[in-house]
């Protein structure tokens, strides 16, 4: 079962997959590096970054307050905003958008915490396909290694301390993110996610990721698009007249 | 036996075995006088013993200050609007009802999932994403809506004073007259709720065009009558309800 439905707009939808340590956010950079240097408008967005919501999110990891049900639904809100805010706009441009995590990660994550499967993917079938999604498979114990050595200190949701896996950190890190990996694995097959071994060397990985770019970019000519419409009957798009409504509106009365 | 489930989609880390209390809902749009009748209710209900937690919309400890200060901001949209609300409601359902029923409360629910998703309809969302989003909500025993034609509601509405941005869905665009656009959204939702009343069978709809004190009589009887388990005019008690739609 796929939920989530292919978009119509003329950009490029690329997203990275994988646990932390995974290796995905620097192969993310270099493929921008890559785009870039081709001349093509290039977007970036990453997981967790939306000001609606930050400071409850932050506030509820900070008390533990957040139960697995409002950290799935809080993620979601966030997504739902950089979506509408940051993602749509440069797709519908004609742009070529890169996001570092998507709505996998909420499908791996959420449902280690205890949420139902069924009810996390409903809940965000409202976001695109991308046009190529990208999973870093690494074994735990390497993924582990890098995070372990290059990081200070492991945050508490980061580590699932609210599970109650272990009473130390890092043994709970250890086998929350094999619980994430396997539920990856699930999700891979699921949604056709194309895996990246990513055990090789950078160099190695990033020569696969260009050329699954290119492939993936073979019907894509920026040049020909016109700043793009979307007819009155399409979904998403109301959400967005809305919302410039609102700014409108909202500058009237100031 | 187990008489609370989840409407849609459960939360596996909290079955709903040793639920023993009762979650009443009084449902009804703006200007209906819900929320007098809801705190009346709960005072009634007390005085005949009853452990009464009531509970509502936006006051959850989480996100309860956040929906308000979007709201303030117009920072939503259809999406986040609808998404926020649910983180609301799965911190009270955690936090608040789902703790109370366990201690044998009645739990008297001032609005529930049933006017987040006629909003959310009458904001362009997908119906059916809308009732997977609110699943993990506890089905109501009883949800008692006060029904008022948008005829009716208008006077009432204005002579409270002031419309509200919100409650005139200003922000679906439907104009820049807010009186005007008040009644073309307050109509869209009370179409919408009379849909989602005739839809389940543990609704029981109250006509509110009477005298607060007559509707609150109509009131108490309609939940006595659940609480005893005696005869009800409407199917609720006779085969009694599970919030399922109707045949």
């Amino acid at each position: 079962m796929d939920s989530l439905g292919p978009h119509p707009y003329p950009g490029k939808l690329i997203i990275v997959e994988g646990i932390d340590g995974s290796g995905k956010s620097t192969q993310l950079q270099l493929a921008m590096r890559h785009l870039k240097t081709q001349g093509y408008p290039v977007f970036f967005t990453e997981w967790n970054s939306a000001d609606l919501v930050k400071k409850v999110t932050k506030e509820g990891k900070k008390k533990m307050t957040l139960t697995p049900m409002t950290f799935s639904l809080l993620h979601a809100t966030d997504f739902a905003h950089r979506l509408i805010n940051n993602i749509l706009p440069p797709l519908k441009a004609g742009m070529i958008v890169l996001a570092d995590r998507y709505a996998y990660t909420a499908f791996a994550r959420d449902v280690v915490r205890g949420c139902d499967p069924i009810w996390v993917r409903k809940v965000y079938g409202f976001a695109p396909k991308p046009d190529l999604a990208l999973y870093f498979n690494v074994p735990i114990d390497v993924s582990c290694s890098r995070i372990l050595s290059g990081r200070a200190q492991l945050k508490d949701y980061e580590a699932g301390m609210d599970l109650n896996l272990a009473p130390d950190k890092v043994s709970s890190f250890k086998i929350f993110q094999s619980r994430i990996l396997t539920e990856y694995e699930k999700i891979r097959h699921e949604y056709g996610l194309v895996e990246i071994d990513a055990t090789q060397s950078i160099g190695q990985q990033q020569q696969l990721v260009r050329r699954l770019i290119d492939q993936a970019l073979a019907d894509y000519h920026p040049d020909d698009t016109t700043p793009f419409q979307l007819d009155r009957s399409a979904a998403v798009d109301d959400a967005d007249d809305a919302a410039a409504a609102l700014d409108e509106v909202e500058e009237e009365t100031q | 036996m187990n008489r609370f489930r989840y409407f849609r989609h459960h939360m596996p880390y909290l079955p709903l075995d040793s639920c023993s209390g009762k979650l009443l809902v009084i449902e009804g749009t703006d200007g209906t006088g819900r929320s007098t009748q809801a705190s009346m209710l709960k005072e009634w209900l007390e005085v005949q013993g009853y452990g009464v937690i009531d509970t509502g919309w936006t006051r959850s400890k989480l996100v309860g200050k956040a929906i308000t200060d979007a709201k303030l901001g117009h920072s939503l949209n259809r999406l986040t609007y609808c998404l926020m609300y649910a983180t609301d409601l799965a911190d009270r359902m955690e936090y608040q009802i789902i703790p109370a029923l366990k201690s044998g409360f009645i739990v008297l629910a001032d609005r529930y999932i049933y006017t987040a998703i006629a909003r959310g309809i009458v904001r362009g969302a997908d119906p059916e994403w809308l009732r997977d989003l609110y699943g993990f909500a506890v089905v109501p025993d009883l949800v008692c809506y006060l029904q008022l034609g948008v005829k009716e509601l208008i006077p009432r509405v204005l002579s409270t004073g002031k419309i509200n941005y919100w409650e005139s869905g200003m922000d679906m665009n439907y104009g820049d007259d807010l009186y005007d656009s008040f009644v073309t959204y307050q109509g869209a939702l009370i179409e919408e709720f009379d849909r989602i009343a005739a839809t389940y069978d543990n609704f029981v709809t109250l006509d509110a065009r009477e005298e607060p004190r007559v509707t609150q009589r109509r009131l108490r009887d309609t939940v006595a009558a659940y609480l005893e388990g005696g005869a009800l005019s409407t199917s609720v008690a006779q085969n009694g309800s599970n919030g399922i739609e109707r045949p």
